[in-house]
């Protein structure tokens, strides 16, 4: 590409940070679930715009990659344009904003409603990566407890929430455990979003750049939202449909469209819902 | 129609170059030049330099100017930078018992070898605004003989050496000087620290961070009695050994403010009742910073001197973790991105427990 700026090393980071962040994602990828500590760099963006997301994208990237960055699910937020045009400039790839184009999607916040496929990788920008966090804030206890599988106190809490709320309160970030062992934060994902990860034929990777943490969850992983016997876990669901696409199936985001505080509810992936728009396009004009 | 997502990129690109034009401020008013930045505003330069961790004067000025004066985004631009830099050796360990003094004071002696030596200090200034700064003086005017006491040539033993000689101070042990020395830049910190990664964290800190904790032991919170042993300023050289040669070569000079604070301590079934030491230092002239620091780090050191750990500048998760303004910059500010998927699942949930509420 045209526009890459050479004086950086390809993918800014240099190759010897690469390598080390490679081996912590490879202990991450053999640990499903496991957090592996790792030396987070200063990026030239701030903690909290994706910093650990990003050197991970930056360090499994090649020239050949097709990158796709969505937040919130939209290739077109201010955070994913800036993103991709950094890996745009720094590396010089191809980018996309169709997922099943990309070969590494680079995301904050959503999963594309669309099934990924075997060989694809998404990134995931995680802010907080320790589950037991809000419960325990010491990471010397934290990693003791996943040593040791003392989960306990996770169960209890999301107990205390049907107690209280007659329901498990967590809409986001909602807890998981993967292959049977880690309990795992997906990250701050609705809710909507954990059965998708399950058994998912693409490499999940999460990266915390503050936290200085990487973890994975393999191609055709067991992911498992915590539940109760008497309590399934399920996912949000919505009475209307997109109002631009007409689906039923997708996560919705509330637009507020005048004072009066009327609203609309269009898909938060933007890519399936132009697909969506484009095809029922060219079915009426086939009618 | 839906558009409020729409245009990104023309907006990100928009709001750079209504950056750029506040950066510059009035066309009218002539820019700063980087040597000013670094001549007149000298304190903040110091300050990006030591959080920043980068000794480069010039590149602190112009990080302080693109900033357009924050000082922690001058420091964000520093790291930044630094990162990208190749290692190409490690120092010495700088001695600073040779200093080419130009502060030097201690809170617990009237006098001291080579006397105290004020420097230039605001300490004795009355805070009255000097309205003779309003107008700036035309360059033959402002060449004024030099007042300033010279530079002490002879080097200057610290203070704590004196204490030392009778074995009332504790005896700072160097440790295995053969392991190598943590690097929080490169490895990821885990815990319990050690001191060297526990003193890397705490120098590149925020001042205003270490400040406060600092003035949380003086309150009762962690007290631990502490006396400015001795608080010095200057010039250090520093020297690199080259694998190839015999001898160490020196490659520059840094300004650098050292704090040794002294501390009470009643002793331990192991150690009879001694004074211990915190310590602190920074980059250039940074003396609130470096007492901070010592304050912090004496807190810091309760594990290893069997004191109970009840506050919060004894607790070094607590502190290291929240000790660095860039984590805690990004972190905060990051709330401003959009949130909207997390907020939406949040008003379904909500909804949904006070329909459920009002069908009771």
């Amino acid at each position: 590409m045209s526009d890459a700026d050479h004086s950086y090393n390809f993918a800014y980071l240099d190759e010897q940070t690469k390598r080390m962040i490679r081996r912590a994602i490879l202990k991450a990828v053999a640990i499903p679930g496991y957090q592996v500590p790792f030396g987070g760099r200063e990026m030239p963006m701030p903690h909290g715009w994706g910093t650990g997301g990003i050197q991970v994208t930056a360090s499994i990237i090649g020239p050949d990659d097709v990158l796709k960055v969505i937040d919130q699910g939209a290739d077109d937020t201010t955070n994913a344009v800036s993103i991709r045009r950094f890996f745009a400039k720094t590396a010089g790839v191809a980018t996309t904003t169709r997922t099943e184009e990309a070969s590494l999607i680079q995301t904050r916040h959503r999963i594309p409603e669309k099934p990924l496929k075997a060989g694809q990788i998404l990134v995931y920008q995680v802010p907080i990566p320790e589950p037991l966090r809000w419960l325990e804030p010491r990471e010397t206890e934290t990693r003791k407890m996943h040593a040791l599988s003392e989960y306990g106190v996770m169960h209890v809490r999301l107990y205390e929430d049907i107690a209280t709320h007659g329901r498990i309160a967590t809409a986001y970030d909602y807890p998981v455990q993967v292959n049977d062992r880690y309990i795992m934060r997906p990250s701050p994902i609705p809710k909507f979003d954990n059965p998708k990860m399950d058994m998912n034929p693409a490499l999940q990777l999460f990266g915390a750049g503050r936290e200085k943490r990487i973890y994975a969850v393999p191609p055709y992983t067991k992911v498992k939202s915590l539940d109760f016997e008497d309590h399934p876990f399920e996912v949000q669901s919505w009475t209307q449909c997109c109002a631009l696409c007409g689906a039923k199936d997708s996560f919705l985001d509330e637009i507020i469209t005048s004072d009066q505080g009327d609203r609309m509810f269009v898909c938060s992936d933007s890519d399936y819902c132009q697909d969506r728009q484009a095809a029922g396009q060219r079915r009426e004009a086939a009618e | 129609m839906y558009v409020s997502v729409k245009g990104g990129e023309r907006a990100i690109e928009a709001a750079h170059a209504l950056l750029a034009e506040e950066r510059r401020g009035d066309p009218q008013i002539r820019e700063l030049t980087l040597p000013q930045i670094d001549q007149q505003l000298s304190l903040a330069v110091d300050r990006v330099m030591s959080e920043g961790a980068l000794y480069d004067r010039e590149l602190a000025a112009l990080a302080i100017k693109q900033a357009r004066g924050d000082l922690i985004e001058a420091i964000f631009l520093l790291r930044a930078y630094r990162t990208t830099l190749p290692r190409l050796a490690t120092s010495l360990p700088v001695d600073t018992a040779r200093m080419a003094v130009r502060r030097c004071i201690s809170a617990t002696f009237k006098d001291i070898p080579g006397g105290q030596v004020l420097g230039p200090t605001f300490d004795y200034t009355h805070r009255l605004l000097d309205f003779s700064l309003c107008e700036t003086k035309a360059m033959q005017q402002e060449q004024i003989a030099p007042q300033g006491e010279p530079r002490a040539t002879a080097p200057m033993p610290p203070v704590t050496q004196l204490l030392n000689a009778e074995g009332l101070l504790e005896v700072e042990s160097p440790g295995d000087e053969t392991a190598p020395i943590g690097d929080l830049t490169r490895e990821p910190m885990t815990f319990p620290t050690e001191r060297d990664v526990r003193l890397q964290a705490l120098a590149r800190g925020d001042e205003g961070f270490l400040l406060a904790l600092g003035y949380s032991t003086q309150r009762g919170y962690g007290r631990n009695h502490p006396f400015a042993g001795e608080i010095r300023m200057g010039a250090v050289t520093v020297e690199v050994q080259p694998d190839e040669l015999p001898f160490a070569v020196e490659i520059g000079e840094i300004a650098v403010t050292e704090c040794q604070m002294v501390n009470q301590f009643k002793g331990s079934k192991t150690t009879p009742p001694q004074f211990t030491r915190g310590y602190g230092l920074t980059f250039g002239h940074g003396e609130r910073k470096a007492m901070a620091m010592a304050l912090v780090d004496r807190a810091l050191r309760c594990r290893e001197l069997d004191e109970e750990v009840d506050s919060p500048a004894q607790d070094e998760e607590f502190v290291l973790y929240h000790c660095d303004n860039l984590e805690a910059s990004g972190f905060v500010q990051h709330l401003k991105l959009p949130h909207y998927v997390d907020f939406q699942s949040e008003l379904v949930m909500l909804r949904a427990m006070r329909a459920e509420r009002a069908g009771q």
